[in-house]
């Protein structure tokens, strides 16, 4: 079958449509100022609030019971790490009131529990933990932290969304369907990504299997909502820390989402269990 | 520092990603060790029943994984853009195979899957859509395999739903197998792929069965198996690591935070390890 050649007319005329439009967009509507940007909770491509239990399939043998002292499969720590891990004791850490070591944030999503996520303000997600009683709080914006802030279990958290494209790139997108068929895209996605630093120092396992406090947690939080109407979040996870880690720790924790808090059991934290 | 304001996603997964993530998706040391899998009794009951012997027998030498072996498996994943010749618009997305994985082609092309009386294969077949920026693919026609570690099962009817998350230079696939034989709830893991421009991969290259146990050569009739209340690896994992019977079989309760409080009473720690500590490096 031969193709039908596109006019130069037809090709001038659809640029000179495509140039308007984009000069009107930058007039801005040629009333003033243009409306500031939606505040993250009113952006927000993915809703993260809810209540959301781990699902614990994967490394099992590490999350669900404390394993042995020295059982550091997993990890390529640094030799100082090594020591500290093989230093630990954790009478010692409760004597010392360290008992939430391994709650920490680079930690804390692998600990077996569940989370609650809400909004404290429109610029702010909380996300509280069962497991330990934890809190973690996702700075939007241009969150400043304030000088002498003192290191914490949960350091300081910077949020970002990941918002989806509004087209897919013509090589990715596939051939157009027939009428009646599933779209080949659909809307939907985006991510949150967080970065979250000035920890104290704590566990990325119970056993003592250390990070120092200049590791660096970088997050990407992603949402899946299957047909069935079961809602999965699955939380890429990058602990970078050369001072205890040969090369980053990278795992994704995967949670499910439950239609309330009747299951939300807080318990305190614990160095021994 | 991160941008005050919302950025794009990635969508292109062409590539050679370098398996990265530190889980135990792939590794265990006890014959059966179904630690935090979600199986229903039959699941169990196939697990306990499996011999890793009859992996030598001439037949079963050359068989390939299923697809979940993407997650679980030791190789980098390989994948690549499919275009229509003419159009040169997006057909699909090839996973390439390994030596015991067969090829993935995920069909962004909007045919159908097969009727479920149509033959299965190792790979199975597969469509995908985007969601977003998020490529979700979903399996089907896949024959029985071994889902992990040479320890359980997933049916010919099972399903697989992977999600494809990429962000900078990670690839995170979270995968979904459901199976209405062997597992009494979905059964999910997650892998980490980081991108490389130095692939070490492991083609698809042709296997040729030899002779590995004699037993099986010299009677070709034996099928390799333990029946019930016959398994001799049972308490393997447990005597290792002092974790009960109970929790070492998997099933759908253990996969849950609360399943702790029953094992608090019954576990107590190992003594300190000195060998296999770990610390082994990535796999590059």
């Amino acid at each position: 079958m031969s193709r039908a050649p596109i006019p130069i007319a037809a090709i001038a005329g659809l640029m000179a449509l495509a140039l308007a439009g984009r000069v009107d967009a930058q007039r801005g509507g040629g009333r003033g100022q243009p409306p500031p940007p939606p505040v993250p909770r009113a952006a927000a491509p993915i809703d993260l609030t809810g209540y959301w239990v781990s699902i614990v399939t994967q490394d099992w043998r590490w999350r669900m019971v404390t394993p042995a002292k020295g059982d550091f499969q997993g990890f390529q720590l640094t030799p100082e790490a090594v020591k500290i891990a093989d230093a630990w004791d954790p009478a010692k850490d409760e004597a010392a009131g360290e008992q939430c070591r391994s709650y920490g944030a680079p930690g804390l999503m692998s600990v077996p529990g569940r989370l609650h996520i809400t909004w404290q303000d429109d610029n702010t997600l909380k996300i509280e933990t069962d497991a330990g009683t934890q809190t973690r709080l996702f700075h939007f914006g241009d969150y400043k932290t304030p000088a002498n802030t003192p290191r914490t279990w949960q350091g300081v958290s910077l949020a970002q969304w990941q918002m989806p494209r509004g087209n897919m790139p013509l090589i990715f997108r596939p051939a157009d369907r027939a009428a009646g068929d599933a779209p080949a895209v659909r809307p939907g996605g985006g991510s949150l990504r967080v970065v979250t630093t000035n920890l104290r120092p704590g566990y990325l396992r119970k056993n003592g299997v250390p990070y120092s406090e200049n590791a660096v947690l970088t997050e990407h939080w992603d949402l899946y909502k299957r047909p069935n109407g079961e809602e999965w979040l699955t939380i890429t996870t990058q602990v970078e820390d050369p001072q205890s880690l040969r090369t980053p720790k990278l795992i994704a924790p995967v949670f499910k989402k439950e239609p309330n808090g009747a299951k939300w059991d807080p318990t305190p934290c614990s160095s021994r269990w | 520092m991160l941008p005050a304001g919302p950025v794009s996603a990635q969508v292109d997964l062409a590539g050679t990603w370098v398996r990265s993530s530190q889980s135990d998706n792939g590794a265990a040391r006890e014959q059966n060790d179904l630690l935090g899998i979600p199986l229903s009794a039959d699941g169990r009951a196939k697990a306990l029943s499996y011999d890793i012997a009859s992996l030598s027998a001439t037949e079963r030498q050359c068989q390939m994984y299923p697809p979940f072996y993407a997650i679980t498996g030791p190789f980098p994943l390989q994948i690549s853009i499919e275009q229509d010749p003419i159009t040169q618009r997006l057909l699909g997305w090839k996973i390439a195979g390994w030596g015991d994985r067969d090829v993935t082609m995920i069909w962004m092309d909007g045919r159908p899957h097969p009727s479920q009386y149509a033959p299965h294969s190792h790979g199975g077949f597969t469509t995908g859509t985007w969601e977003g920026d998020t490529l979700t693919a979903v399996t089907t026609h896949f024959k029985m395999g071994d889902i992990k570690r040479h320890r359980a099962f997933s049916s010919d009817r099972a399903t697989l739903t992977y999600r494809f998350n990429r962000h900078g230079d990670l690839l995170t696939v979270t995968g979904i197998l459901e199976d209405p034989v062997y597992l009494a709830e979905p059964y999910v893991l997650t892998e980490i792929f980081r991108l490389t421009a130095n692939p070490n991969n492991f083609p698809l290259t042709a296997c040729e069965p030899i002779e590995e146990l004699p037993r099986l050569h010299e009677n070709p009739a034996l099928v390799l198996h333990y029946l019930p209340g016959k398994q001799p690896f049972v308490n393997e994992a447990t005597e290792h690591y002092n974790i009960p019977l109970e929790a070492v079989q998997g099933g759908p309760e253990t996969i849950y935070p609360e399943y702790r409080k029953k094992l608090k009473d019954k576990y107590v720690q190992p003594p300190p390890v000195t060998r296999g500590r770990g610390a082994q490096p990535p796999q590059q």
